[in-house]
This record gives structure tokens, C-alpha cells and sequence, in this order.
């Protein structure tokens, strides 16, 4: 499974997701210039975190409109997986990949601390190595995070089974306390309406080394790597 | 040129006869642009000139020191090809006057001085010193200390770790912003700072020059009062193009076509040309026409002083021009050869084809003045002393001080702040913030970094020789909880108005206990920042040394299972290894239930300090230890309950003490040194006596860890002394500062 990481200027997750995807899992793994308008032989996209052009104007407003992002979006279109990790999702989200926007977390102060997350799809090739509604915990670390979309695109969103991680308790409840940024149904991860295009704020590339606290987003990198059949 | 020193006034801060001197340097007077070099590198931030003559005492050197000071940061051999990189450095001034951008570029500052070595940035620290909470001025400053932090370390990606906090009314005029940055590199791929090479180009890379920062290095060199708070003197920092910056200068560095490399910190292109061309032992000539400006009115003076942020200075090799630009300009920076290296020893500035400004290399350094300024103690020092023991009435009921303690802000959490720092980037955060020191790993070794900020001002306005060499034994102290044995240490020396003979007693007293603190405990001094003038409107802050220190843990084990402060499982055996004594003068007890800072502080017996580090880091790494916590500010009490509050688990403690031979409070709050309480598995307890009885150190065995509680009896009585949920621990422990940030207290 040949990875792909883009780097815009600023970006700064893609030595980490690099370290997953290469170190940890062994895969091939080459850096993506933001320059480059065309994409190497690739089969997975990573856009990572970071905060490309300093976040300036907005979270993922500059990046979205770098040379790259043409090639990245022809490859989103063609169904090939693409993974957007807290600045990447925002990127995403810019470009219209996916619905929605990240503003700024409601308490307006940066947060990184481990989150308490429930699997809400593992119908995807992302997450099928989780069970249903499985609780992980993953580290978020942002200062835009909170997802919004009005409530029509919210209900067609839980309808179509996008929502692929939402914030809760260590119990599992939706708690208000569980929502760590005000996002929209405690929304921390969606996916489009084909399921190839992922955008999520907490760090799966930070809980893959058990040395680090936690080991439980190595799954989401090993779910891509192997095989899985739509049921 | 004229003699225009009228016209220079603006950015003229020389003594007269420091003008004297330079007009007998030069042989003639200096014009108004060489006015502004000279306050610049004479100025005490740059020249050090009041400190210079103590910090000789320091030991620098050590068997694993490559560079101590003089460079722009230290550098560490930590084995394996592998070095260590690091340096603290005070922000105090800007932050006080706009505490974002000061704070924001104070990271900024530090993080070149280690990128500019060769190292990749790994992790920073900070010590933050700040007036009480419950006025809104402190809270206003210390948000926005915290957020200009957090933004800057956040966007470049290095994770912020940590580091201390403390509160103390003294501050309320003169915050202090201490940052630390730790770097790794292998050992071949260290750089220096040296010009050199007669003809090769001199080149500027970075972000373009503006008028922001200009006088800062004179600004941080005075006092302040309210017409000093001028916020243009604050760099705006951009972390955005620090992060290109570092990325283009290590790609830069690997690519062998440089010879050496600074940053532009205080006093800017001036200091960055004049202290390479001293390293080099040549000359350098510049021309103002080639530097990338901001805005076209920029007048020379302000060049050569601006503290624009983002900027370095470099030198390569002759017919590399082309890759160096090539690599900056992929990362979109400012890339401008605007000079040479010259072998007359003269620091020459053009503008074309006029002459600006010509100076001797060696007057801007070696030729600065040195002060050997007035010495005398306090006339309140011996009141101070006196602390009159018999009039502190013990407490009513201990479990009440304890919360007490625990909730005011020096000892409550600091999740707060650091939950606004990404302290988990670059994947190798293995001990997080709020646990004593915290680790990194270094990716495919055996071996971790451990690193610790410290300092009690409290101790070291009482007597700052115990001052200096107790926040040298705590950092150490802190660093054996963790199981790392010091390869260095940092220190950032911060007291008032050296023309004040009251300071400079304090100082050279404080650098005498650090001094002789390292000697003892064998931890070079590898770098280091002196900021003085920390006085607002005629007020000094307490004379406050903070220590930086890194320590290396060369064994998987502990890297997997970190050796960490909070208590694991219950049924296991507390022992406090060290003496207590009774030792109430300068405690945070009496500071925060008597309202007194008073008394001598604790003694420090350094050679019983280091056999406790080796009984404990040998422990660690035979794997007996469970959890390991120093006894420091608080006492055994507080140590024992943070035991309690860290537990991964809700573990408490039951106690059972012999009626102490000294007071009570002495005994739970006192202060001695060279104390740590650890936890061990019964079967384990015995092994880990022999090796306490083998380094000749005493131990108390305390008692079992337990259920959610922290409960403490004495012999002989029927009632514990101490008897406290946890529960009700962690509601005066986890809201003693979040409660001051309203909108946080919201969100939880």
C-alpha cells in the first residue's frame, strides 16, 4: 500500500503520519510538494495536520488553492482514499471535498489533550478493523475544530452514515462536557457521501506507538492497509 | 561624518563616558548610525557588562560538552553519534509591555538559537513568573503570556512540555517569560556561528526588515516606567515563516555549502554581523541598499538595530550563492547576499557606494565596557532572616491546610495552560506536562531526554546563595524522579537594577550557589541568558535564577513504562528516602497560610543531594520503583497528596508516622532538601533499603498506597492527623487557577 503525504508550507503532522505509515507499518511513503500538480504512484492520500500558509485568512482557505490540490481533488473524484487529519480536514473542507466548516473552538482557546471518541461507522475503508460503535481515544490538538454545518446538511449527513467519529464520555454518552470545541452533533470525523474522502480532527498518527500513551488509531493506517469488501 | 550624537539620541542609550570610550576607540566621534551599533552591543543585554565578571565562576566544561557557552546554544554529546542542543532565554520586558507578541517571539528567539546550531527543535519549556490572579492586570497577562506561547509553538510544531508556573505579588509589575528550547542533531551535522573565508558572501535570508523591535536590546537593558512602554519596541512575530525558516536552514546546513550561521536576535543585523565576524576572527562589510526592507523609510540606524523578527545571517561558501538561494526561495523567504567577509577586522556598513559606519570587530566586543559595580547587602536582609518560630501557630486542622495548599495557584494544576500547548507533536511525548520533568524519546535509540525548569525566588530573596544551588539540586532532583542521570544545564539569572548595589550582592550570591551546586553535582553550565533591570517604576523583582536542565535516560525499560510521580496500584509500600529537619523559613506553608516570607531557607547538603539522585535513578533502572516524587515547595504533605492526585488510577495513600521530634508542621510542610518519596511493590522494599543503607541515606517507611483517599496517622493518637477524599482534593487542585478564566469554567 503506497502512501502519499502532501506538504503545503506549514504543515506540520507529515513527519508524524510519515513515521506511522512508514516506520511503524513499513509502507512505502513519499512527501507530495505542494508545487507538484501531479501525484506520484500513490493508493492512499494523507493530508496532514498542520497549519499550512500559518492559517492565515482561515484554517485551509490558502492551501486549498495550492498547485497540488487539482491533482488531489482528480484523485478524491476517481474514489481513492483520502485521509484529511485536523488541518487536512479543514483543507478539505475548504476545497469542498466535504461538507461543512471548522471554526473556532467555542471555548476560543487552543486544546490538546486525549479525547474519548465512539466509532460511529466501521463501514468504511478506513475503519473496518473497529468494531461497531467501539470507544477509542485519540489526542486532539486544535484551535479550529469545531465542525458546523447547518441542520439539514446534519440530518442528511446522519442519514447517508457519514459521521465516522463522534466526541463522547469515557462511557460513551454525548455529554456536553465530551464535546471538547462545539462541533455540531459532537461531530469528530465524517466521510463523503462515496466514503472515499475522510476528514478528522483528533491524531490517529499520535496513538500508533503504545509508547506514546496509546495505540488506538494504528487501526485507521491498518484498516487501509488491508483488504476490505463492502457488506 | 559628524559628530551627530543630538540626532542619534533616539536610539543613543551610552553612558558618557562609554562616548568617551568609543570616541577613543575610533579616534574620532561616531557618527549617528555607529552611535546606535554601539548602544546596541554595549548595551547589557548584548554585552553582559554588569554579569560578565561572576558567570566565569560557572563550570562549563565536562566530558560530553562539545560547546559551552559563547555559542548560541549549548551542545551535548548524549552518545550514539547523537547530541543534545539547548538554551533558556528571558522575554520579560516585551511581555510585559505586549504579552502575546512577547511571549510569541520570545519562543521564536529561542527556537533560531538552536536551529541555527544544526539541531531540529524537539521540545520547549517555559518558567513564567506572574502577580496574583484575583487582579485582572495578572490575568490579562498571563493569558495572553500563555496564548502568544502556545501560537507560536503550536504552528511550527514543536511540542511546548511544560515548565513552572509561579505567583508571587512581586511580579505583578514585572512578569517574567523564561523560554527554553531543547534540539537534537547528529554529531557531524553541529554548525557554529563563525564568519569566515576571506571574500565569501555574506548572505541575509528570512523575512524582510521593518522598523518593529528597534531599541529592543537597549529596551530590555532599563528599567521601565509608564512612558517606557512603548510597544513598538516588541518584535511581531510570524511562526509560519519560522517554520519555512527552519525546514530551508537544516536543508540548508545539510547541503554543505555553508560555513556558519545566526540568527538575528537583540541588537539584530548588528549583533548577528559583528558577533560572527568576532567568532571568525575577520571583518565583515555589508550594504544597506541589498537588504530586503519593509518599507523604503527605514533610516540606517534603524536597519542595523531592527529586531525583526524570523531573519538570519549566514555565511557560504564562495560560488554557492545560487544553491543557497535556490533552497530558500523553494520555501518563498527572502534571500539577499548583502556582503563579504573582509580580513581587516572591521565591521564596515555601506549604503551604495557611502559609508555608513566603520568600526573595529573588537570595540563591539572584546573592547565593551565591564562594570565591577558596587556590592551591599539589603538593609532589610537580617529582618528577613528572623523568623520567629514559636509565634506560627500549627494548624487547627491539617487536612484543611493541606487543601488550602493545594488549591492556591502555585500548587493547583496547570492543565489550564498546557492543554493550550500541543505537547504530544512530533510523536514522541513519553512523559506528558504536570508530572514533575517530562521525556521525549529520541526515535530509533535506547534513549530518552528528560528536562525540568526550576527556581524558588522566595529562597533566593531570603539568602540567594541557597537560592542558586537549591534550584540547581531540584532540577536534578526532578530529573532523578524520572530516572535521568544531568548531561547539563541552562540558566536564566533575572534580578532588578545592577546599578543597584542590593542586586548585584544578590547576584553574585546566587551565582555562587549555583556555581558551587554544579560543581558538586558535575552538571556543566552549557548556556545561558542574564536579564537584568527587571524593575518597574523604581520596583525590583526578588532575584530569581531559573535553571534549565536535561537529562538523559539510557534504558528501554524506563522509556516503555516511564517512572512518573502519580501512586500505581494500592497495597503497595510509600518510602520517604532523606532527612527531614526543621526547616520553616521560606516555605510556601508559610507564605500562603502565614502570610510571611521569612527565615532561612533549607540547607542543601549537596553531597547527600547527589547520593539520593544515584540511590533513586539506580532503583528506577533496576526497575524496583513504582512512582517517584520530590519533596519540594509544599513539603512531605503536598508531595504526598500530588502522589495521590497524579495516580493514572485514583490511588490514595494510608499512613502511619512515629510522633516526629521536631513541630508537626515542620515535619508535614518543612522544606528539607534532598528528599524523594517513591512507591515500591512489598516484595521490592527490601531491595530498594539495601540500596538506600549502601549510599549511607536514611529512609522512612510512610505507609500503603490505597483507596481514593490520603489518610495520615500518628502513633499514640486515635484520630488521623490527616484524613481528605480525593475527590476533595481534585476540586481545589483542578480549580485553583482554572477558576480565574471564566470562559473555561463555562466549558467544563
Amino acid at each position: 500500500m503506497r502512501f502519499g503525504i502532501v506538504v503545503f508550507p506549514g504543515s506540520n503532522c507529515d513527519f508524524d503520519c510519515k513515521y506511522v505509515t512508514g516506520d511503524v507499518l513499513g509502507e512505502p511513503t513519499t512527501f507530495i510538494w505542494h508545487r507538484e500538480t501531479k501525484l506520484p504512484e500513490i493508493d492512499v492520500l494523507i493530508i496532514p495536520g498542520g497549519f499550512s500558509y500559518g492559517d492565515y485568512l482561515r484554517a485551509g482557505a490558502i492551501a486549498r488553492f495550492s498547485p497540488i490540490m487539482d491533482a488531489v481533488i482528480d484523485f478524491a473524484e476517481k474514489g481513492n482514499p483520502v485521509v484529511g487529519i485536523c488541518n487536512g480536514f479543514q483543507v478539505l473542507t475548504e476545497a469542498g471535498l466535504l461538507p461543512g466548516a471548522l471554526l473556532q473552538n467555542n471555548s476560543t482557546k487552543f486544546i490538546c489533550q486525549w479525547s474519548s471518541l465512539r466509532v460511529e461507522s466501521n463501514q468504511t475503508q478506513f475503519t473496518h478493523l473497529y468494531q461497531p460503535e467501539e470507544l477509542i481515544d485519540l489526542p486532539i490538538a486544535h484551535m479550529d475544530g469545531n465542525y458546523y454545518l447547518d441542520a439539514d446538511a446534519a440530518t442528511e449527513l446522519e442519514k447517508n452514515d457519514q459521521i465516522v467519529f463522534r466526541y463522547v464520555s469515557k462511557t460513551g454518552e454525548t455529554t456536553a462536557s465530551a464535546n471538547p470545541n462545539g462541533s455540531v452533533n459532537h461531530i469528530a470525523g465524517i466521510c463523503n457521501k462515496a466514503g472515499n474522502v475522510l476528514g478528522m480532527m483528533p491524531h490517529p498518527e499520535r496513538a500508533s506507538d503504545a509508547v506514546l500513551g496509546g495505540i488506538d488509531g494504528i487501526r485507521l493506517f491498518k484498516s487501509l492497509q488491508s483488504p476490505w469488501g463492502k457488506s | 561624518m559628524s559628530d551627530s550624537r543630538a540626532e542619534a539620541i533616539p536610539y543613543h542609550t551610552l553612558t558618557d563616558e562609554e562616548y568617551e570610550k568609543t570616541k577613543k576607540l575610533l579616534n574620532r566621534a561616531p557618527n549617528a548610525t555607529e552611535l546606535a551599533i554601539f548602544s546596541a552591543m554595549w548595551s547589557e543585554h548584548c554585552s553582559y557588562k554588569s554579569s560578565k565578571r561572576y558567570l566565569a565562576r560557572f563550570p562549563t566544561k565536562g566530558e560530553h560538552v562539545i560547546h559551552g557557552p559563547g555559542e548560541n546554544a549549548g551542545v551535548v554529546d548524549i552518545g550514539d553519534d547523537w547530541v543534545a542542543v539547548f538554551k533558556i532565554e528571558s522575554h520579560n520586558h516585551p511581555s510585559y509591555i505586549e504579552p502575546f507578541q512577547g511571549a510569541a517571539t520570545g519562543v521564536g528567539g529561542i527556537l533560531r538559537d538552536i536551529f541555527t546550531m544544526g539541531a531540529r527543535p524537539v521540545a520547549l519549556l517555559n518558567s513564567l513568573r506572574f502577580g496574583p490572579l484575583d487582579i485582572p492586570k495578572n490575568r490579562y497577562l498571563m493569558e495572553e503570556v500563555v496564548a502568544g506561547i502556545a501560537g507560536y509553538g503550536n504552528c511550527i510544531g514543536v511540542p511546548t512540555l511544560g515548565g513552572e508556573i509561579v505567583f508571587n505579588e512581586i511580579y505583578s509589575k514585572n512578569p517574567l517569560v523564561n523560554v527554553f528550547c531543547l534540539g537534537i542533531a547528529k554529531k557531524d551535522e553541529i554548525v557554529t556561528a563563525a564568519a569566515g573565508g576571506i571574500g565569501n558572501p555574506v548572505i541575509y535570508v528570512g523575512s524582510k526588515t521593518g522598523r518593529d523591535g528597534v531599541h529592543g536590546a537597549t529596551m530590555a537593558s532599563a528599567e521601565l516606567n509608564e512612558e517606557t512602554e512603548d510597544r513598538h519596541t516588541v518584535q511581531v512575530g510570524d511562526p509560519f515563516t519560522e517554520k519555512r525558516l527552519v525546514e530551508a536552514c537544516l536543508e540548508l546546513i545539510h547541503s554543505g555549502t555553508l560555513v556558519g550561521i545566526q540568527d538575528m536576535g537583540a541588537a539584530g543585523l548588528t549583533s548577528s554581523a559583528t558577533e560572527m565576524a568576532d567568532r571568525g576572527d575577520c571583518g565583515i562589510e555589508i550594504d544597506l541598499e541589498k537588504i530586503p526592507l519593509r518599507d523604503a523609510s527605514i533610516t540606517p540606524e534603524e536597519i542595523m538595530i531592527s529586531e525583526s523578527q524570523e531573519r538570519m545571517l549566514l555565511v557560504a561558501k564562495k560560488g554557492c550563492e545560487a544553491e543557497v538561494a535556490a533552497i530558500f526561495e523553494r520555501w518563498d523567504l527572502d534571500v539577499a547576499a548583502i556582503g563579504f567577509v573582509t580580513d581587516d577586522h572591521i565591521f564596515r556598513v555601506k549604503k551604495g557606494n557611502t559609508l555608513v559606519a566603520e568600526i573595529p570587530v573588537k570595540a563591539l566586543t572584546a573592547e565593551a565596557p565591564l562594570y565591577d559595580r558596587p556590592v551591599k547587602a539589603p538593609a532589610f536582609q537580617d529582618l528577613l532572616l528572623g523568623l520567629q518560630e514559636e509565634a506560627i501557630v500549627e494548624p487547627r486542622s491539617y487536612s484543611e491546610t493541606l487543601l488550602t495548599l493545594l488549591g492556591s495557584p502555585n500548587f493547583a494544576s496547570k492543565k489550564w495552560v498546557y492543554q493550550q500547548y500541543d505537547h504530544m507533536i512530533q510523536n514522541n511525548t513519553v512523559i506528558p506536562p504536570g508530572q514533575g520533568a517530562a521525556m521525549i524519546r529520541l526515535k530509533g535509540t535506547n534513549k530518552a531526554l528528560a528536562m525540568t525548569t526550576d527556581g524558588n525566588s522566595t529562597y533566593a530573596l531570603l539568602h540567594p546563595y541557597f537560592g542558586g544551588a537549591i534550584a540547581v539540586a531540584e532540577a536534578a532532583r526532578n530529573l532523578a524522579c524520572v530516572g535521568a542521570k544531568p548531561i547539563g544545564l541552562t540558566n536564566c539569572l533575572n534580578f532588578g537594577n545592577p546599578e543597584r548595589p542590593e542586586t548585584m550582592w544578590s547576584f553574585g550570591l546566587a551565582v555562587e550557589g549555583m556555581a558551587d551546586a554544579c560543581e558538586r553535582l558535575e552538571i556543566p553550565v552549557v548556556s545561558g541568558n542574564v536579564s537584568l533591570y527587571n524593575e518597574t517604576l523604581g520596583m525590583g523583582i526578588y532575584p530569581t535564577p531559573v535553571v534549565g536542565m536535561v537529562g538523559l535516560v539510557d534504558s528501554a525499560a524506563l522509556i516503555e513504562t516511564p517512572l512518573t510521580p502519580g501512586f500505581k496500584a494500592p497495597g503497595e509500600k510509600i518510602v520517604l528516602i532523606g532527612d527531614t529537619r526543621e526547616e520553616l523559613g521560606g516555605t510556601a506553608y508559610l507564605k500562603i497560610i502565614h502570610a510571611q516570607e521569612r527565615g532561612y531557607p533549607p540547607n542543601v547538603d549537596f553531597g547527600k543531594e547527589k547520593s539520593v539522585h544515584a540511590v533513586v535513578v539506580a532503583a528506577a533502572e533496576a526497575g524496583l520503583l513504582r512512582s517517584a516524587q520530590d519533596c519540594a515547595e509544599g513539603g512531605l504533605l503536598v508531595a504526598l497528596a500530588e502522589c495521590c492526585l497524579l495516580s493514572p488510577s485514583d490511588v490514595g495513600a494510608k499512613l502511619e508516622i512515629e510522633p516526629p521530634s521536631i513541630r508537626m508542621d515542620g515535619f508535614l510542610f518543612g522544606e528539607s532538601q534532598s528528599r524523594i518519596v517513591v512507591s515500591v511493590k512489598t516484595e521490592d522494599l527490601v531491595q530498594l533499603e539495601t540500596l538506600i543503607a549502601e549510599e549511607g541515606l536514611s529512609s522512612t517507611l510512610l505507609g500503603e498506597t490505597g483507596t481514593a483517599s490520603l489518610v495520615l496517622s500518628v502513633k499514640g493518637r486515635t484520630r488521623p492527623l490527616v484524613s481528605v477524599s480525593l475527590e476533595a482534593m481534585k476540586d481545589v487542585y483542578e480549580n485553583g487557577i482554572a477558576c480565574y478564566f471564566e470562559d473555561h469554567r463555562k466549558n467544563t
